[in-house]
């Protein structure tokens, strides 16, 4: 069985875990090094972004996933995580992972008062439209070299992959849609 | 054919609303009274601050009517950090609600540790935009809260004191009228709700799926990284913290050590190192011995 490990010191962890549990992969709760080395790849779920990057920080975290996924582990990041996958964070000294090659904008909707709920298209993923839920979310303002572009959203990009790296700046998680996952779960 | 649950049944804000709920899953939120405090809490790991001008402790010690605190003073936090910014309002207190969503908090604490506005109704929370978090003493209240609109529940405790006994209390209450709800057949849930004073379709769908339909934190008392972990290990999704870091001696270690106390919770050897060494505790009052007008849990209907 694929063993998917989230990232779980903060954020929708459990949402991401029940729907990997839901597509028949088990779901491994990573907080120490010693975890990431059970899970054959890695989901960073949404959340505060400078939360979760400075407990990896703290954890040595991060230069282990950097070097898992160089040599070929997929992880998919949602809103925070995608935030953390980002190899430029505008305005932020942030600790990040880095891996998709996006420059990407924290809380550029504006407070939690402008986040909000629309349908996207994205062909390469799912045939039939993708609820999607964008909560204090990032926008991604530059898309660069090899990442690609799978979903848009008002002329940005929300879902972005570069090799077995994927990025949405919603939350596919809180939807009983389950197409985003299954499309990571298959790179 | 069953009927959709009440949370299925909620317009398309909800969704946002409780999705921030769940984003803030698993991390302490702090209280803050200044710019720099703020700072202190975002760079130990806080996910979100509450803006105040008094924490809970100095509201206690200095009495007088406890009202929202100025939009000037939250403003300036929210430049200050890019982690969501809460703010409390008084119970019942719609105005200084409006006011709060005008100025962009992005959580709004309808709060007993403010003097309430209203001795008999809450807030209608669906009417507003931006979420609201509502204090609980059992599952009840939690349910008439939720019924109003809260997006996120946290158990009250007794803010301001240092002693998480009050904490504890009640989210084993909380758990334990989730748990009763559970086992109880289809036919006794409408009598059930008139006992617990709670919306039936939620009665309804908590004993279906065994949890509330939104998440829960656990608020008031906390003052240690141990105390942080106990809420967490006793099903707290995440953790408030009042009074307990910057009423210690050395807020800048107590902030991260409850951080990562929190991330850590089911970790004994880390909780080791991080209780060791923080400094003076704030020194707190035993909540066992306060009367029943000091009470700040008792507000809330």
């Amino acid at each position: 069985m694929e063993r998917v490990g989230i990232v779980a010191f903060q954020g929708d962890f459990a949402r991401h875990a029940a729907v990997v549990s839901s597509l028949g992969a088990l779901p491994i709760e990573v907080r120490t090094r010693g975890d990431l080395r059970l899970v054959d790849r890695l989901i960073i779920p949404g959340g505060e972004s400078t939360t979760i990057g400075m407990l990896m920080e703290r954890e040595e975290l991060i230069t282990a996933v950097r070097s898992r996924m160089e040599s070929g582990m997929p992880v998919f990041g949602t809103c925070a995580g995608m935030i953390l996958l980002a190899d430029e964070i505008l305005e932020s000294e942030q600790p990040r992972i880095g891996g998709l090659a996006i420059t990407i904008r924290r809380n550029a909707y504006g407070r939690q008062i402008e986040s909000f709920e629309t349908v996207l298209r994205a062909p390469a993923i799912s045939p039939r439209p993708l609820e999607a839920v964008f909560i204090r979310a990032p926008v991604v303002e530059a898309v660069n070299g090899r990442a690609q572009t799978l979903a848009e959203y008002e002329g940005h990009a929300v879902i972005v992959r570069q090799g077995s790296v994927l990025g949405a700046a919603f939350h596919p998680e809180l939807t009983d849609d389950p197409a985003v996952h299954r499309y990571f779960l298959a790179l | 054919m069953n009927e959709p649950l009440w949370s299925q049944r909620q317009q398309s804000t909800w969704k946002t609303k409780l999705g921030l709920a769940e984003m803030l899953k698993g991390g302490v939120i702090m209280d803050v009274t200044t710019v720099e405090q703020a700072q202190i809490a975002a760079e130990a790991g806080a996910q979100a601050v509450m803006a105040l001008e008094r924490v809970p402790a100095d509201i206690r010690a200095q009495g007088g009517v406890a009202r929202m605190s100025d939009p000037g003073m939250i403003a300036e936090i929210q430049k200050a950090v890019s982690i969501p910014v809460m703010a409390k309002c008084r119970i019942g207190h719609f105005v200084e609600a409006q006011i709060l969503e005008a100025l962009g908090v992005d959580f709004i604490d309808e709060s007993e540790v403010l003097t309430p506005a209203d001795d008999c109704y809450h807030v209608d929370k669906c009417r507003f935009r931006v979420p609201f978090v509502c204090g609980c003493r059992d599952l009840g209240e939690a349910l008439r809260r939720i019924g109003e609109g809260a997006a996120l529940i946290r158990t009250k405790g007794e803010a301001g004191t240092g002693d998480v006994v009050e904490a504890v209390r009640h989210l084993r209450a909380l758990r334990d009228g989730i748990r009763r709800l559970t086992n109880l057949p289809s036919e006794e849930l409408m009598n059930e709700a008139k006992t617990l004073g709670a919306p039936y379709d939620l009665v309804v769908e908590v004993s279906q799926t065994g949890k509330l339909p939104v998440p829960n934190f656990s608020a008031g008392g906390v003052a240690t990284p141990a105390d942080a972990a106990l809420m967490m290990q006793l099903g707290a999704e995440a953790v408030f913290v009042g009074s307990g870091v910057f009423k210690s001696g050395d807020p800048v270690k107590r902030a991260r050590a409850i951080v990562d106390a929190v991330a850590h919770y089911q970790d004994p050897a880390r909780l080791v190192e991080l209780s060791r060494d923080l400094g003076e505790s704030m020194s707190g009052i035993a909540s066992g011995g306060l009367d029943q007008q000091a009470r700040l849990a008792g507000r809330g209907w």
